[in-house]
């Protein structure tokens, strides 16, 4: 793996994040002509969806399906580029001049760009039951990455429970691999199809309709799901035991498990686009903090954009069109004499765009995870990394704490390694609800660099100005 | 808890975890490493010891904390696995030697 | 909260300071309402760096040393009885402190201050002493080859801020204080001995009013007869990890939490109203404890962040009585922790009676500013 020596000090663009969106930014960019670097956390290009498509050691390709293969294709078009491409990079500050502290094997430096691509992606929504840090539970994304990129599926007896495209995806995956499934525990609420029925139409036309349903009943026919599960809950001593659920408010069931992988959709990583101040609104359609941007991707952050699911979930085909655009807001700023045969058409992209964003309020309503598995009740924890409770939220909010800053000074929610990344959804919305009031009225945490760790051996080498030296030095 | 497949490709690499021996295969992460053998939690917490395991895979929820060739709190999903680590389960808070 | 009810006190500001205030007001039996923003907010009660510290703190106002110290010397009680009302510890512990300097000429200069503060008129005696790096090793044991030495005073400790706060908060709700965030004060009118609070939330009433808004008494001040002249500096400090205890003494720039993690801190900015973070003095900051401590090099940082201290042009907090609208009083300094246990213990009971004594109190009148220069 390279080091940051590697790096120039400037680039005309900078893509953070190797999915369909950075992927295919980051070769239009360079294809145009414009010095372009593509920084990427994972070893290998792909980003979550077509994570190790490269490399999978899954060899069968039926098993992982047609849709994740489409990405060896992003990948060579990447590699094909002059775009360079770095690995194993881990962007940990931007600031509004558009400097990015970023680490590659325990070295940090700063890079400079003029415009900045943000496809950092998506990441999955919080499930916070009862027992969901036990060893033994874990998300059906991580299960689906240590299938595509070691070649894992589970051994034992094997839950998936939630809702959402994923599950489902996951749960095909494991059958095509030879994998066990002892059951699927469905948590859709039943009052979602109705909800969704008027955005049916919509989803008809879409590309995901005729697949996803295929995908559905090819699953249904193999493993016993259980529908319309309204309470869910991990135990055991030290790991998983037993997973428990009640199907509506019926009498409890109790089946033993070795792993229960859970799914309730996915959300924007927003942590990146939070630190450099882009600003976000409350959306009430996918229950999460998505950036305000423009048709292009672009924010009110001079020379930052954010494309791909990192600026509002709409799925993998959509972040390849995303990506397109902010690439060519990207080219039309710096090069504007760029030719136009090197660049995709503008027009078609926003017919494909369109094409596969049709349907997407059909899925979110209908998937629209339930208020029971958002918001948690008693000593349910809610900050997995400071271990506090959803009890010690409410009580605090009604000690007069109105929104998630005070409440992570108060509770140290949020102050963790993971900076919020899996309880921030979460306390809003707790907080939201004891107060009465809307999630976009409570707010978000204030989220600031580094937002990944760095050790402060790489902080203490990084170039400083005198006043910053003069800044910290005491008589 | 979990298994490879069997076109997986063989498990090369030899490691440790908390000396003892393991093997791994080029490729996966260090956390990969821990649940294929077996391993039940990769850590303790800092704040009531209770134990935990990977849980996203993908760098974001820091439960796959581990103590990587000496050098503690190390992102086990985010390393990859190299012939010859010596993999230690993180207990609680790390010291600042290691 | 409807303008009908009247309240003893009203406290704007439900940081640090005014928090301790109104505790303490309350102990004191007074009917106190709390008026402060939301959750965004610039609050340095969320920002510090938790020490309670004496050390160099007083040249050129002897008589700030002195309240600085007894403070110090109340702290202890302070924190035992919070843990007594509300169960939570907040951590106080007062080990002595110290001040690392990572060259001679630091060094000397160090002790030089130090010996100009202490050869003030006026200036109450306690410990401090220059320690040599030798004696220095032995109390700490992972100080770096640069380190020569230190200054350190016995008085000197820290505290966990946060959980100050929160015990505060708590505290003043089981006193039946009532907190009303969400009050934003836009205009406040004093006639007939009561002040009227016109706020975001509402108009509250209240007897007295006590200003303890930071960095916004600058702006509340002149609506009841008081000059606050207070200005925001930016500080910025860096946290890692939580790591097992190493370091048994708190020094200015360094110290290890409760909860395991190290603070490290802090800069000086002039920066107005801006509390975003720079990587080049957070750099700095990093550059520095490293350097004191090299084994901190290899913990990951968490978190850092910027919070704007309360600046008053001497740098010594500001008590006043409103001349002009008897009943309403200021309270503002940049040693919020330090200090609370003053503010609660000693300057609300004297808030609560309605006056503060010049022979106590006189010194830190915003007065002292009007003096005109010498020509």
């Amino acid at each position: 793996m390279s080091g940051t020596a590697d790096l120039r000090d400037s680039y005309d663009v900078a893509v953070i994040g190797a999915g369909p969106a950075g992927m295919v930014a980051a070769a239009i960019c360079a294809g145009a002509g414009l010095s372009t670097v593509l920084l990427d956390e994972q070893a290998a290009p792909g980003g979550q969806i077509y994570r190790a498509v490269g490399e999978t050691p899954v060899r069968r390709p039926a098993v992982l399906g047609n849709d994740y293969w489409h990405g060896e294709r992003l990948v060579r078009a990447l590699r094909a580029s002059t775009a360079h491409y770095v690995p194993g990079a881990t962007v940990w500050s931007l600031s509004r001049e558009r400097e990015i502290g970023v680490s590659i094997a325990g070295g940090a430096r700063l890079v400079q760009a003029r415009r900045v691509i943000i496809a950092t992606g998506a990441l999955e929504r919080p499930f916070p039951i009862p027992g969901w840090t036990l060893p033994g539970v874990m998300t059906a994304g991580a299960a689906q990455i240590l299938l595509k990129s070691s070649g894992m599926i589970p051994q034992g007896r094997t839950v998936l429970a939630g809702s959402g495209p994923l599950l489902w995806l996951l749960a095909w995956q494991y059958l095509n691999a030879g994998a066990k499934l002892d059951a699927i525990l469905d948590t859709t609420p039943r009052a979602n199809r109705k909800a969704a029925w008027p955005h049916a139409a919509a989803f008809l036309l879409s590309p995901y309709f005729r697949k996803g349903l295929r995908l559905l009943l090819s699953v249904r026919r193999r493993v016993r799901v259980v529908a319309e599960v309204g309470d869910l809950r991990a135990e055991g001593e030290g790991k998983l035991q037993t997973v428990a659920y009640r199907v509506g408010d019926g009498v409890e069931t109790r089946l033993s498990a070795d792993i229960l992988l859970l799914h309730q959709g996915v959300v924007p990583n927003v942590n990146l686009a939070m630190s450099v101040g882009i600003a976000h609104r409350w959306d009430e359609d996918q229950l999460c903090w998505t950036p305000v941007v423009d048709g292009f991707g672009g924010t009110a952050v001079d020379g930052v954009a954010i494309a791909g699911d990192g600026a509002g979930i709409a799925g993998a085909w959509a972040a390849e069109e995303r990506g397109k655009l902010a690439a060519l807001a990207a080219v039309r700023a710096l090069k504007p004499d760029a030719r136009r045969e090197q660049l995709p058409d503008e027009m078609q992209v926003r017919l494909a765009l369109a094409q596969v964003e049709r349907g997407r309020l059909f899925l979110d309503r209908l998937y629209r995870p339930a208020d029971r598995f958002r918001l948690p009740e008693g000593d349910t924890l809610v900050c997995r990394c400071e271990e506090v409770s959803a009890r010690q939220i409410v009580e605090t909010v009604a000690l007069g704490c109105t929104g998630p800053n005070q409440m992570k000074a108060f509770l140290r929610c949020g102050m963790g390694p993971c900076q919020g990344r899996l309880c921030g959804l979460t306390v809003t919305e707790l907080i939201a609800r004891a107060r009465g009031v809307s999630p976009a009225e409570v707010g978000r945490y204030r989220l600031r660099p580094p937002v990944k760790p760095i050790t402060l051996g790489e902080l203490a080498v990084l170039p400083k100005s005198e006043a910053a030296i003069k800044a910290v030095v005491r008589g | 808890m979990f298994r490879r497949l069997p076109d997986a490709g063989e498990a090369r690499l030899a490691v440790t975890i908390d000396g003892k021996p393991a093997r791994a295969r080029a490729g996966d992460s260090v956390a990969a490493t821990l649940l294929a053998a077996g391993v039940d939690h990769c850590r303790t917490t800092p704040v009531s010891g209770a134990p935990r395991a990977p849980y996203c895979m993908m760098g974001v929820c820091f439960e796959c904390l581990v103590t990587i060739d000496g050098v503690g709190n190390r992102q086990g999903c985010m390393v990859p696995v190299e012939d010859g680590m010596a993999i230690e389960i993180q207990h609680g808070r790390r010291e600042i030697e290691r | 909260m409807n303008a009908t009810t009247s309240h003893d006190v009203a406290v704007i500001g439900g940081g640090l300071v005014g928090s301790a205030i109104a505790w303490g007001l309350a102990k004191a039996g007074q009917r106190v309402a709390v008026l402060d923003e939301g959750d965004i907010a610039w609050r340095a009660s969320r920002g510090n760096f938790a020490l309670v510290w004496v050390q160099s703190k007083g040249l050129g106002m002897p008589q700030y040393a002195g309240w600085t110290v007894r403070s110090s010397n109340a702290w202890g009680g302070f924190a035992e009885a919070l843990k007594a009302q509300t169960g939570l510890d907040v951590c106080h512990q007062r080990p002595g402190g110290f001040h690392l300097a990572l060259s001679e000429r630091e060094l000397e200069q160090r002790e030089a201050m130090l010996k100009r503060l202490h050869n003030q008129p006026a200036m109450q005696r306690y410990d401090w002493e220059i320690v040599d790096r030798e004696r220095l090793r032995r109390m700490l044991p992972q100080i770096g080859p640069e380190v020569v030495g230190a200054s350190y005073c016995p008085l000197d400790g820290h505290v966990n801020s946060l959980r100050l706060l929160r015990a505060l908060h708590v505290g003043m709700r089981q006193l039946g204080v009532a907190y009303l965030p969400n009050h934003a004060v836009d205009a406040i009118a004093w006639r007939d001995g009561e002040f009227t609070i016109q706020s975001s939330g509402g108009a509250v009433r209240s007897g007295k009013l006590v200003l303890a808004a930071g960095n916004g008494n600058a702006r509340l001040g002149p609506m009841v007869g008081l000059a606050v002249p207070v200005r925001p500096q930016r500080g910025q400090i860096v946290v890692t990890e939580r790591t097992a205890p190493f370091l048994n003494y708190p020094v200015v720039t360094v110290r290890q939490t409760d909860e395991g993690g190290v603070m490290l801190g802090d800069s000086l900015e002039e920066a107005g109203f801006d509390a975003t973070v720079g990587t080049g003095v957070v750099s700095a900051i990093a550059d520095r404890a490293v350097r004191m401590f090299p084994l901190l090099a290899r913990l990951n940082v968490v978190r850092t962040w910027a919070a704007l201290r309360v600046m008053t042009p001497d740098g010594f907090p500001i008590y006043d009585h409103s001349a002009t609208c008897p009943g309403a009083f200021v309270a503002t300094c940049h040693s919020g922790v330090t200090l609370a246990a003053n503010h609660a213990l000693a300057l609300a009971p004297l808030i609560a009676e309605g006056r503060l004594p010049p022979e106590q109190l006189e010194v830190f009148s915003a007065r002292r500013f009007d003096v005109p220069a010498a020509a």
